[in-house]
């Protein structure tokens, strides 16, 4: 579906979104886009509504006004699982790895929308079930080895720390080779160590797999250090968008981020 | 010879992903096939056959099933006994009907039909989930047991109300009615655990099971990486049910002969199967067999202590048995919640150090 976008155009287009619980309005006529291949934050005090927007761009939310546009196409009421099947992957803000799972089995179920095998074929292990399992294993041991996860391949993710916890869960996506890769605070409660790492991640994935990425995330030095583009936004309203330079100079942010009273 | 890892080196994915990765384990699990096939029929007798060796087959299938469902996909159910009618039911009409077909069939059939209806109560389990699927379910097993009761065509209008099963034979042995000699209906109950317990491993461990794994897990996160929840809840209904219905076939047909719905597949099935599970260790095959193993030979055990060895009179021995039993549970459940799978895993992982733990 993403074949015919070189980079630099235009992958998705947000239109006019407007979403809301109730009475609560999570997100206000918000409208931007993100270009194949770069690095597109989404930053804003707690509550703007960041984490509302990336589960609209997954399909988790729909939105009661607005049209979300991928690849061309105006999108019409399609389920997570099917848009996941278009290239679309993520990671969450609290870890929702599979705690029952092994790291490697994690990274595998992340392959599902790559595999077909039937259930015939599974239940006896032969065929093209077998070669299937083979083929998508070779290519999660070389996330494995991207990520330098190898000596925690068997290991229940349950029991891992935090830190490489986060760095199976964006395994985990990547094993799908999003064309769009989202991630939501992939840095929170990470020392600078860890931070440094998991930002040399997302450049190297950026750079090698050519995928792009749409980043939530509060650390200020880095999202204006890895990002290429920024969307500003405060109680569910886009305020800046711009490249990190504008945004620094960008009087509605800096007011939103010092807290100047709203009338 | 000490049980080891190291030096059993996997040089391809192929070696690295098959069911017993240790070289002694794959030993281990040979000897016990010999043994089963091989050795077992030639000692077994009617006593065993009935008392332990039956049950326990037809058990372990059915803790099967259910661990596919409950313990790998994570959707409670209490519908085994009503599923284990079906089964039941499902063979005596296909015998009954066609009496030609071979007994084996006959039991796969079964199987698909157990799995149809599974599917068909399956479908609440879209919209909910826990304790509320649990009482969904429940309604199946009433459901079905009244069903069987009510409508005299599934027990072909016979005034008791009662099936009972006619003779069938494979290979010029009887398996069913009457005349099945004890080792014949012991080996061909085992085929079919032998079997299904190899599909259930290799559906376990392949994208379908990581797909029900991954919902029971965290259902949202599985969705939005791409696993398809109706497809995958569905097929574990019906994979479930598939296990659960050959275990009622054979239930019916090689182990009792002829029942009478209610009692044979009332509600206290579903609960005992259940508790094999839960003891046996959820999520994992070798747990259905330690479960249904445990439920199965502990009550034996404890009569034949009681009754032959100590001469306590019967009623008293019931009584105490399910005392026993009972504590039994309780103080597995605090002592090791996920199971004896959980304990031979451990026991294992030590046993891989011994004798230098350090």
């Amino acid at each position: 579906m993403a074949s015919g976008i070189e980079p630099g155009a235009e992958l998705l287009r947000i239109e006019n979104i407007s979403l809301s619980f109730g009475g609560v309005k999570a997100l206000t006529d918000v409208s931007f886009n993100i270009k194949r291949g770069e690095v597109r934050a989404i930053i804003g005090p707690n509550g703007a509504g960041k984490s509302s927007m990336l589960n609209v761009i997954n399909g988790f939310y729909h939105p009661q006004v607005g049209e979300v546009w991928y690849c061309g196409e105006k999108r019409k009421g399609a389920k997570p699982h099917q848009i996941a099947h278009q290239g679309i992957a993520r990671t969450f803000q609290n870890i929702a790895l599979f705690k029952g799972m092994s790291t490697l089995d994690n990274i595998m179920t992340g392959r599902s929308t790559h595999m077909a095998a039937n259930m015939l074929s599974q239940a006896i292990w032969r065929g093209t079930a077998e070669k299937e399992e083979i083929k998508n294993r070779r290519y999660v041991e070389e996330i494995i080895d991207f990520l330098e996860i190898q000596s925690i391949r068997k290991t229940p993710v349950g029991r891992l720390p935090y830190g490489l916890q986060k760095r199976v869960e964006l395994g985990r996506a990547l094993a799908a080779e999003p064309v769009l890769l989202l991630l939501d605070e992939p840095m929170a409660g990470m020392n600078v160590e860890e931070k440094e790492d998991m930002s040399r991640f997302i450049l190297d994935v950026q750079s090698e797999f050519g995928t792009t990425i749409a980043i939530i995330e509060h650390d200020m030095g880095v999202v204006m250090d890895i990002s290429d583009r920024l969307v500003v936004l405060d109680y569910g309203k886009k305020i800046g968008d711009g490249t990190p330079e504008e945004i620094r100079n960008n009087q509605a942010v800096i007011d939103a981020y010092l807290g100047v009273p709203h009338e | 010879m000490f049980y080891r890892q190291a030096g059993d080196f996997k040089t391809t994915y192929r070696d690295d992903i098959q069911t017993f990765p240790l070289k002694q384990d794959r030993w281990g699990y040979y000897i016990v096939l010999a043994v089963a096939f091989l050795v077992v029929p030639f000692f077994i007798n009617d006593y065993w056959t009935s008392a332990v060796m039956l049950p326990f087959l037809i058990y372990a299938i059915a803790a099967l099933g259910l661990n596919i469902l409950t313990g790998y996909c994570g959707q409670v159910s209490l519908g085994t006994g009503g599923f284990l009618a079906v089964g039941a039911y499902a063979s005596y009409k296909i015998m009954t009907s066609f009496p030609d077909l071979n007994i084996f069939i006959v039991v796969l059939l079964s199987g698909v039909v157990t799995a149809a209806v599974g599917m068909l109560f399956g479908i609440p389990s879209l919209r909910i989930k826990g304790f509320y699927l649990a009482v969904a379910t429940l309604a199946a097993q009433f459901f079905l047991v009244w069903l069987f009761n009510k409508v005299p065509w599934f027990y072909n209008n016979s005034a008791s109300g009662q099936i009972s099963v006619p003779e069938r034979s494979m290979f010029g042995f009887a398996i069913t009615g009457p005349n099945a000699d004890a080792p014949v209906r012991y080996l061909f109950c085992l085929t079919f655990l032998v079997l299904l317990a190899w599909v259930a491993r290799n559906l376990t461990r392949g994208r379908l099971g990581r797909s029900w794994m991954a919902i029971r897990d965290m259902d949202i996160a599985a969705e939005i990486i791409g696993v398809n929840p109706l497809k995958s809840k569905l097929s574990a209904f019906a994979v479930s049910s598939f296990f659960i219905g050959v275990a009622g076939a054979l239930f019916f047909s090689v182990y009792l002969g002829a029942v009478e719905v209610g009692e044979a597949f009332g509600i206290t099935q579903s609960f005992l199967v259940l508790f094999m599970i839960i003891i046996g260790g959820l999520g994992s095959i070798f747990g259905s067999f330690a479960g249904a193993a445990f439920l199965v030979l502990v009550p034996v055990l404890l009569k034949n202590i009681m009754v032959n060895w100590l001469g306590w009179p019967t009623d008293i021995a019931v009584h105490i048995e399910f005392m026993v039993v009972g504590g039994l549970i309780v103080l597995f459940l605090i002592a090791e919640p996920h199971g004896l799978a959980q304990l031979w895993r451990l026991a294992k992982d030590k046993f891989l150090l011994w004798p230098f733990p350090h």
